[in-house]
């Protein structure tokens, strides 16, 4: 092999050489990450905390949620309604007698709503008007407010079925059986953990990516690696190259942690999950690059990173937020934004399994964003040369 | 005098540091507006424009009635009809619906003879918060269904009105939470990144070393390092103020000069928090990456999106050192809420501990280093 290198005719020579360069590069790329610890710390630690966050801190269900009980009169029919209220999985009651009692901790946000039956509440068989009951919410946290008002209006529909029912001595008309399917068990890390994978990929190819070549930049030792005989194409493949199976090796890390130590199901294949991710880390590449090429300063490569990967990959990505309810004008923007199309397929592989054709319409998506990326980024590099 | 001529040159020198260069200062200023724009839009909880599948095989009054109702509610969007439980389960796995109501062939039948009728309701528990919500939707609109027939059985039909009042946000504007909220976040954002590098670039670029042989002392130094970005964040803070209500609309209903004075303690913990992070740190990129890990779990911990009364007990004392917690219940209270002073003072103190203890450990570090 060597010998054959060195006596090398012309046509074989240039493959060798280019071999022998990439080789160099991608040793040179790989001894930089692995020798600045803020890289470690991206990869693996960062992870780390995310996943012990949503994993265990971070519920998007309100469940527990405190509030007053207002029974103005307690007549045996108030009573009733107060016992559903208290045997809710969805509320801590206080009781009191007053509403005043509560008003301050309203304010204070010491409790989320205050529930009012007020005195002249009756039955619902009873004739007269119908009975009202108040519903009180602290507005400034409106998420809060609707889930309290969407299950006090609950407790208060559920009770009024099975009254009726009993006043008209008979079963509820209808029984309904409810079946979330993949989570019965509605952990919120079954969905979180999925989303967070997509957000260390997002800062490991990204971010790291675009501060690590801007830094080349910044300090002239890109244009010193323009000078050598390496081509543009393959400076920027040996750059990515370590990134891409660092972003690969904490993508696994992730998962492992995930599956063996939270417990969340991993009903999919490991080859999904790895060619969803694998395609996923192109269009974060292709990003990082077109940042640092863009900028080649690694303050603005930073926030340019910061603002069109890390927060959209958070925000507008469907991780937290229902992309079905934004604004029209919003839900355009979350078509660019490549998380959209990792996260559903990867938490199906949680907990779903393999459902091939939304995986492959996703994978061709983001490899079709990266490629756009790639060629702008291959652009601005090469121009900066010329 | 010749120590504030001293200290005033460095602060310009900072400034001009972090201005000089137009991309620079664009990004400080653009970003930061689009930002303020999609995200208070894009982060809502809400759950809109649901689509769901039907499969019913019941050719009854009351299967109609019921799917009658459900496209009546302003929540879902579409209702698309399938014939086979196949056709239900692809929809659902290929997540293009994220409910499923099953109604069984003997509905209307079951519920004229007086026996439970079923109905089945799937959803898809990948998406579990927003499935709960639609469920909680179906169910209320099943429960009034159930109660009228009930009491169309007996012959009187009536049910309990439940009356809602939304204090401090009568409709319930998302945005009347969120911009506030940004408030908060975009002077962390800004105020840490900025921070975080200052030490950082100067050591990478080899300028510290000139620095130190200057005739500014180390707590100077530091001074001049804290100053800046507590323009720029007071800068940026304004902005959204403004923007908060004029554009958004949001009712400032408490004292501006209290959310002010607080915010002066805030932005000093969080740029103390960015000057450790920037002493600890060799390089520019050391900074910005520490600067993110300690930023988001300050966020995520904070209650900016979800309330920390949802958190594990034994995570909750961990939200008590993210400065952001603090200024959020100030920033929410004084805009919607007119917040009692002693209440934003309880939260100020805290801000003003966090912020001498992290200046405290730069300070230290800093002077450790140039020994």
């Amino acid at each position: 092999m060597s010998t054959e290198a060195l006596v090398g005719t012309k046509e074989t020579a240039p493959p060798t050489g280019r071999a022998r360069r990439f080789t160099a590069l991608v040793r040179k790329e790989s001894l930089q990450v692995i020798r600045d610890p803020s890289s470690i710390l991206i990869a693996f630690v960062l992870p780390l905390i995310l996943l012990v966050i949503f994993g265990y801190g971070v519920s998007l269900d309100a469940t527990r949620t405190r509030i007053g009980l207002v029974i103005e009169n307690a007549t045996p029919i108030a009573q009733d309604l107060a016992a559903s209220f208290q045997a809710s999985r969805y509320f801590e009651v206080a009781t009191g007698r007053d509403r005043r009692e509560f008003e301050e901790g309203l304010i204070l946000g010491r409790v989320r709503g205050i529930v009012v039956i007020p005195t002249n509440f009756t039955d619902v068989g009873a004739a007269g008007s119908s009975p009202q009951i108040q519903v009180i919410v602290d507005g400034s946290d409106p998420n809060t407010a609707n889930f309290v008002q969407n299950y006090a209006q609950g407790v208060v529909g559920t009770w009024m079925a099975q009254r009726a029912a009993e006043i008209a001595m008979r079963p509820p008309p209808i029984s309904v059986e409810q079946r979330f399917w993949f989570n019965p068990e509605l952990a919120s890390r079954n969905f979180l953990v999925p989303g967070s994978i997509a957000i260390v990929m997002t800062l490991v190819g990204t971010l790291l990516t675009s501060l690590v070549v801007a830094r080349e930049w910044e300090r002239g030792t890109m244009e010193a690696m323009m000078a050598t005989p390496v081509t543009a194409t393959e400076l920027l493949a040996g750059k990515i190259l370590p990134y891409f199976i660092l972003g690969l090796a904490s993508m696994s890390l992730c998962v492992l942690i995930a599956v063996f130590i939270f417990g969340v199901p991993f009903r999919g294949s490991v080859l999904a999950l790895y060619a969803l991710s694998a395609s996923f880390l192109m269009p974060a590449l292709g990003q990082g690059l077109l940042i640092s090429a863009a900028t080649k300063n690694q303050f603005l490569a930073s926030q340019l990173a910061l603002l069109s990967a890390f927060l959209p990959a958070f925000l507008l990505s469907g991780f937290l937020f229902e992309i079905n309810s934004m604004p029209w004008i919003i839900r355009i923007v979350t078509t660019i934004v490549p998380a959209r199309y990792l996260i559903p397929s990867l938490q199906s592989v949680f907990v779903a399994g393999d459902i091939w054709p939304m995986f492959l319409r996703s994978i061709a998506v983001m490899l079709t964003i990266g490629v756009v990326l790639f060629i702008l980024a291959a652009r601005s590099t090469r121009k900066r040369i010329g | 005098m010749m120590w504030w001529i001293r200290l005033k040159a460095l602060i310009i020198k900072e400034l001009l540091a972090i201005l000089r260069d137009p991309r620079g200062r664009l990004i400080l200023v653009g970003p930061p507006i689009l930002q303020l724009l999609v995200f208070s839009y894009a982060a809502t909880l809400e759950v809109k424009n649901v689509d769901i599948v039907l499969l019913n095989q019941d050719s009854g009054a009351w299967s109609q009635e019921l799917v009658n109702r459900i496209a009546g509610a302003p929540t879902f969007r579409s209702i698309e009809r399938v014939g086979s439980s196949e056709a239900l389960r692809a929809r659902i796995d290929a997540q293009q619906a994220i409910a499923a109501v099953h109604i069984g062939p003997t509905f209307s039948r079951d519920i004229a003879a007086g026996r439970a009728a079923d109905l089945q309701i799937i959803l898809d528990g990948r998406r579990s918060n927003a499935a709960q919500i639609v469920a909680g939707y179906l169910n209320q609109i099943v429960n009034q269904l159930s109660a009228d027939i009930s009491a169309g059985r007996r012959g009187a039909g009536q049910t309990v009105i439940v009356v809602p009042r939304n204090w401090f946000n009568p409709n319930l504007i998302f945005q009347w939470f969120m911009v506030p909220n940004l408030v908060a976040a975009i002077a962390l954002l800004i105020g840490l990144v900025v921070t975080a590098l200052s030490i950082a670039r100067e050591r990478e670029l080899g300028t510290f070393d000139q620095l130190m042989v200057s005739p500014l002392r180390t707590h100077e130094i530091l001074i001049g390092k804290v100053i800046p970005p507590m323009i720029i964040g007071t800068f940026h803070m304004t902005i959204y103020i403004l923007a908060a209500v004029f554009v958004f609309g949001v009712p400032l209903r408490g004292s501006l000069l209290m959310l002010y004075g607080s915010s002066i303690f805030y932005l000093l913990s969080v740029v103390g928090v960015g000057l450790f992070i920037s002493a600890l740190s060799m390089t520019q990129q050391q900074a910005i990456l520490g600067a993110f890990l300690f930023m988001v779990p300050a966020m995520l911990l904070s209650g900016f999106a979800t309330p920390i009364e949802n958190m594990p007990d034994w995570l909750q004392p961990i939200t008590y050192a993210s400065p952001l917690r603090y200024f959020l219940v100030i920033v929410r209270g004084v805009f919607l809420k007119d917040l009692p002073l002693d209440e934003a003072v309880n939260n100020t103190l805290p801000l003003a501990l966090i912020a001498f203890l992290t200046l405290a450990a730069a300070a230290w570090l800093f002077r450790r280093r140039m020994e």
